[in-house]
């Protein structure tokens, strides 16, 4: 056990505006961490710094002893670092199967993949089912499965997912939540960007609460959940 | 029987025009670029053959691979050294409209210098005996074209559909960002793209050649202007597209100058650009996929 993932001092601007201040946080092996936060709050700003999407002015990011910063985008998911984007973002022409090609992308071990999809279709029987159709015909529900079944597909040993509930029902939610402690469970960490604050200290271990480009609150979900101020805030009072 | 023997000639010439137009397509679909240069590609492919052949005396299997590695390889430098740099920092796609204008004139001019703006007559490249289907008397030429370009499209078509590259390419046209995410470098992606299109157009250019053995710098102008064409009235992006716009293109051309009038050619391949867009905006085999919450 140890730190896998740590920002130290991050300043992202978007021309004039200063987007992220000075945040700092740390992802343990193991864990599930969550960054919570409402519209705004600059949560998808910090995941794409991360993924190196957004170039941050200041500040260090440090993934399992690499600089993040100096990582080219399509490089970092070499390093074992995975992301489920906002709005899933599938490629909605492919296949099932050729968007779960993808996840794998940077493998050369063609018989393992085989064995890895099988496993996948275990863990999410409905991407079995519909392994031949186009991507863009599934449901919200079963897209973001994909999302998070795609980047399963490289073996991961963090995974970054920003906003896996948006657009979804309460049931599907809680479908999607179980599926990443599963996840989690199996050995991969997990950092969860989410505005649904309730589902999300449900099943992390820690959190951090942004608001205006800074981190307002971090500690426990547990204590966070039960903390004053967060449940009149972010859980309905 | 003459009908039939002008449809043919048609999907002979409607061949090059849609080995042309999946250059076109296939860079629109990636970068959603319209390359106004992919038309002097063949320029270029033709005079490397032209210089292979006639100036240098080299066999013609030479002359064929030389084009196509040529062309595949300006294809890439183009991307590189034209485009690259607007496509990262994320340029107005007029820009790069602009610039791609900027390098067919550079390049017509280019030839212009070095070889002489008079067209230059080539050699009879392939000669066999022309085929006879019933009463049909099939040029070898057109033959050649239609044989040609069926192969290398179900070729494209092959690798789009099941090789990784292919994958990558589709995946990237479809969003960049998630591409890279996966970890698919998608600059070499694109640059890989660019060098296909070419190559599909240099060997448009052989067949060009040995169907009207005669090239000039400006030789890509018009011809680019109808791949083009072709590309948009089959859906561009789309690869089976491309190629129906262009047999679709090379028929309607070869039974107007059968049966109107020769001069009445080009009025009514851009009469039916306008009838198809009018009627279907996206392209015959175009889709508008809308996006799902």
């Amino acid at each position: 056990m140890g730190v896998m993932l740590s920002v130290k001092n991050l300043d992202v601007f978007y021309g004039s505006i200063h987007a992220i201040k000075n945040i700092s946080f740390d992802v343990q092996e193991g864990e599930i961490v969550t960054l919570i936060g409402a519209n705004g709050a600059g949560k998808t700003t910090t995941l794409h710094s991360i993924s190196g999407l957004v170039k941050p002015k200041n500040g260090e990011i440090n993934f399992m002893g690499n600089d993040l910063r100096t990582t080219e985008p399509h490089k970092i998911i070499r390093l074992g670092l995975a992301q489920v984007p906002e709005g899933r973002r599938i490629f909605a022409k492919m296949t099932v199967l050729e968007n779960l090609e993808m996840g794998a992308y940077i493998r050369n071990d063609g018989d393992k993949i085989e064995d890895d999809f099988e496993k996948l279709f275990e863990r999410l029987p409905r991407l079995k089912e519909r392994r031949k159709q186009i991507a863009g015909t599934l449901s919200g529900g079963e897209q973001q499965m994909l999302a998070i079944g795609r980047a399963l597909m490289c073996n991961p040993k963090m995974l970054l997912l920003d906003e896996p509930s948006m657009g979804l029902s309460p049931l599907l939610v809680g479908e999607i939540f179980n599926i990443i402690q599963d996840v989690n469970k199996s050995g991969v960490t997990v950092l969860l960007v989410e505005q649904n604050a309730k589902k999300a200290l449900e099943i992390a271990n820690h959190a951090y609460v942004l608001e205006t480009g800074t981190i307002a609150m971090e500690g426990d979900a547990d204590e966070l959940a039960n903390d004053e101020k967060v449940r009149k805030a972010y859980l309905g009072g | 029987m003459d009908f039939f023997s002008q449809i043919i000639n048609g999907l002979g010439i409607g061949s090059i025009y849609a080995l042309v137009a999946l250059g076109y397509s296939m860079v629109y679909g990636i970068v959603q670029l319209i390359n106004f240069a992919h038309g002097d590609i063949i320029m270029v492919g033709a005079y490397v053959v032209f210089v292979i052949i006639v100036m240098m005396g080299l066999p013609l299997w030479l002359a064929v691979l030389g084009s196509i590695i040529f062309c595949g390889i300006a294809g890439v430098l183009i991307e590189r050294i034209a485009y690259h740099r607007l496509l990262v920092r994320d340029a107005p796609r007029i820009s790069l409209l602009i610039t791609a204008i900027g390098v067919s004139i550079f390049l017509q001019n280019l030839f212009q210098l070095l070889f002489g703006s008079d067209a230059k007559s080539m050699p009879r490249m392939f000669s066999f005996s022309p085929l006879q289907l019933g009463g049909l008397q099939i040029t070898s030429s057109t033959v050649l074209n239609i044989l040609v370009s069926v192969i290398m499209m179900a070729g494209l078509q092959l690798m789009v559909s099941k090789m990784k590259i292919g994958k990558a390419m589709r995946a990237t046209s479809e969003d960049a960002g998630a591409a890279k995410l996966m970890g698919i470098n998608t600059n070499t992606t694109i640059a890989f793209t660019f060098g296909i299109g070419s190559a599909l157009a240099s060997a448009g250019a052989v067949l060009y050649c040995n169907t009207y053995p005669q090239i000039k710098p400006i030789m890509g102008g018009l011809l680019g202007l109808k791949a083009f064409v072709a590309a948009v009235l089959g859906g561009i992006g789309s690869i089976p597209g491309a190629m129906l716009g262009g047999y679709l293109l090379g028929v309607a051309e070869s039974l107007t100058n059968a049966y109107i009038s020769s001069n009445l050619t080009d009025a009514v391949v851009f009469g039916i650009l306008i009838i198809v867009l009018l009627v279907k905006p996206a392209g015959l085999l175009g889709k508008n996929t809308r996006e799902k919450v």
